[in-house]
């Protein structure tokens, strides 16, 4: 089940998953505790920097400056892979990278490999793809392996796990992990440490045999070739170093231009997304390094609706994204939903403009309506990307596409009302009646359509007896 | 048509508002941020950050490398220790090894490094494959690495630390030991990198930084 797409199919929209989220009290327990401290860590981490306002600037201008001329930037990565001894392939949509990376894997000859967390393999649906060319894909990133192993789906962009408590992950490893190879030690506790220390032991054999692996990118420099993958466990050093070949899978949007853009880059996403001065491990390389390493390196760089959602000036902001999930940790929606409900790999903030947009917005229409639109998102965002700007530019989109229903039909009917003060004191009159029959305990509560969409998230008073106007003309006249 | 070409066609169009004579470097790029987030002090800085991490920190004259060296491994019952070709002669007398196979070298317990840079407001060793640093899987698989890292060596920030540093090279940035916060984003230390990292911070430098 786990990564099967950008798009969840089969999954219900936004509103009503969002309904089932909300009624899960153990999730929003682990959501709360969990945002809440990534939050105060990342406010510590960003305070630090007197020139934060400063690095977020140049980060937002040097994705800008990318952005608008990707296709050079693109070509000059190609060559500079090519000449260090990588090999480029170009992938117009998911199918096509699938098929490349499969292809590769079985000119290997092998049927195993290890996988560094990536979201644009989740995007693609790579594992699943993978394994119906018999070939089995290993996820080494300890929440991807959580993941995995409970048959699960990602909820958030860093920790996908997030939704998960030590309770439930020490159930999964010890009912799982002998399947897909070492077993869970048999007295394993639910202690944060021993949970690590079994996902070591169990994948510690794959990462040692492993011939191939498969990984995505943070950054790809066109002015050099190198490659970039931020991480914590050391599990994508041991993907990116002890195989023989490496297959990266790398959205267009990922490029930057100069090696220089880096420490810009990495003051912001560490500080950003973990709440740390840095992370634990940061690899780079260019090519391939005679001796050390994989001798055989494959870059792909997938489209999968980039292209489209560049054409749109005001939407393409959101390739800049650089996956920190600041936005998601901020987000009072995500906080109380979790990211299932948002249908899609890529959930919260950056997930509503970013899915919609990828995929078409016909196949997530309920996502930009998924936020309160208050800002937090932008102001924790690295590279500014105007996400409630864009959040109500797609929600435009998605009202112009659609043909007047009954709503439009309804605020006629209310123009025509509010404009004569007779057809007003007759309405009043019978919404007073009306309002008595369907009210309960003074409120109005859900309604069927076509009021559904407005009464379904919120009581409304039950009318009073009597109208203001009604009012002032009865005790104007008796006083 | 190529996939390559239909995708340089696609974002040719795609930004069709894009004035055609506008070349990349017509868009501003502010680089008006710090050059650094320290100035002095960069020794202590960098001890203090690097144990922020829980890594440990032992600082020693250039006199007594080999001696901090030898207790160390000692300290931590490490007999079984691989150490990189290039590594300093008078730094210690364990044998140098190259080209060992992944299952030989998980059959040490420990690794000795030295690195290309360090950097202090992050506590951060950057190793880049060069002499003494070994290839990328000598100082990931052995569960505990040593790195001995020269006070010359300590830069500030990170953009000093990139000016450094050749991209042509494989390069390795390590900030602590392994870590992960993926369950309930409680921070554990130690899961599939080196569980332990314990720096040696050589002063080179006379009493006052530079």
């Amino acid at each position: 089940m786990s990564g099967d797409g950008l798009v969840w199919l089969g999954t219900p929209a936004f509103p009503e998953a969002a309904r089932e989220a909300l009624a899960d009290t153990r999730l929003r327990r682990n959501l709360r505790r969990a945002t809440t401290t990534i939050r105060d860590k990342r406010l510590a981490a960003v305070g630090e920097l007197d020139d934060w306002e400063r690095l977020r600037e140049s980060g937002a201008a040097i994705k800008r400056r990318t952005l608008r001329h990707l296709g050079h930037y693109l070509e000059r990565l190609e060559e500079k892979v090519t000449a260090a001894g990588g090999v480029v392939h170009w992938a117009a949509d998911a199918a096509e990278a699938n098929r490349i990376v499969a292809d590769l894997v079985k000119a290997t000859g092998r049927t195993e490999v290890v996988k560094v967390k990536s979201m644009a393999t989740q995007e693609i649906g790579l594992n699943e793809a993978l394994a119906a060319e018999g070939i089995t894909a290993y996820e080494t990133d300890l929440a991807e392996l959580i993941v995995q192993l409970g048959d699960d789906r990602p909820s958030h962009i860093l920790v996908p796990a997030i939704h998960r408590s030590r309770a439930e992950i020490r159930e999964i490893f010890t009912r799982e992990m002998g399947r897909r190879g070492k077993d869970a030690p048999a007295d394993l506790s639910d202690d944060p440490r021993a949970l690590a220390e079994a996902a070591r032991l169990h994948l510690r054999e794959k990462f040692l045999s492993a011939k191939v692996a498969v990984s995505g990118a943070n950054f790809g420099v066109a002015e050099t070739g190198t490659v970039c993958v931020v991480e914590s466990e050391g599990n994508g050093r041991m993907c990116l170093t002890l195989p023989e070949t490496l297959i990266t899978v790398m959205g267009i949007e990922k490029v930057v231009p100069d090696f220089v853009d880096l420490e810009v880059f990495l003051q912001l996403l560490p500080r950003s997304s973990t709440g740390e001065r840095m992370n634990p491990y940061t690899s780079l390389w260019t090519g391939v390094t005679p001796g050390d390493g994989p001798q055989e390196f494959h870059l792909v760089l997938l489209d999968n609706g980039r292209t489209q959602t560049l054409r749109d000036t005001v939407g393409r902001q959101a390739l800049s994204c650089i996956r920190c999930s600041a936005c998601l940790n901020v987000c009072p929606v995500y906080e109380r939903t979790g990211g299932h409900a948002y249908g899609s790999v890529y959930p919260g903030p950056i997930g509503a403009v970013l899915t919609p947009q990828l995929a078409g917005v016909e196949h997530a229409a309920s996502l930009p309506f998924a936020s309160t639109l208050c800002g937090a998102c932008y102001d924790a965002c690295p590279v500014k990307i105007n996400i409630p700007e864009v959040l109500t530019h797609l929600r435009a989109k998605i009202v112009q596409g659609r043909r007047p229903g009954a709503e439009a039909l309804v605020m006629k009917a209310a123009t025509a009302v509010l404009s004569a003060p007779g057809r007003l004191s007759a309405v009043q009159r019978a919404s007073f009646l009306g309002g008595r029959v369907i009210a309960r305990k003074g409120r109005i509560g859900r309604l069927p359509p076509p009021l559904a969409g407005w009464s379904a998230a919120r009581d409304t008073p039950a009318p009073p007896s009597e109208s203001f106007r009604a009012w002032w003309s009865r005790t104007k006249e008796s006083s | 048509m190529s996939s390559r070409l239909r995708i340089l066609d696609r974002v040719r169009a795609a930004l069709a508002d894009v004035p055609p004579a506008e070349r990349p470097e017509d868009v501003p790029v502010p680089r008006d941020y710090l050059r650094a987030h320290a100035e002095d002090g960069l020794v202590v800085l960098f001890a203090e950050r690097v144990a922020d991490y829980r890594a440990s920190v032992l600082r020693t004259a250039p006199s007594g490398v080999a001696r901090t060296i030898r207790s160390a491994l000692a300290a931590r019952g490490l007999s079984r220790v691989v150490v990189p070709p290039g590594f300093p002669a008078a730094w210690t007398d364990l044998p140098r090894t190259e080209d060992l196979g992944t299952a030989e070298l998980d059959a040490f317990q420990g690794v000795v490094t030295g690195a290309a840079v360090a950097i202090a407001v992050t506590g951060t060793i950057v190793l880049a494959g060069g002499p003494g640093q070994g290839r990328r899987a000598l100082s990931l698989i052995p569960d505990h690495h040593l790195c001995v890292v020269r006070a010359s060596q300590i830069v500030a920030d990170l953009p000093d630390a990139l000016a450094r540093l050749d991209p042509a090279r494989p390069l390795t940035f390590i900030s602590g030991p392994s870590a992960t916060s993926d369950i309930e984003l409680d921070r554990v230390e130690g899961v599939h990198g080196p569980r332990t990292l314990e720096i040696i911070i050589v002063d080179d430098l006379s009493e006052e930084e530079p």
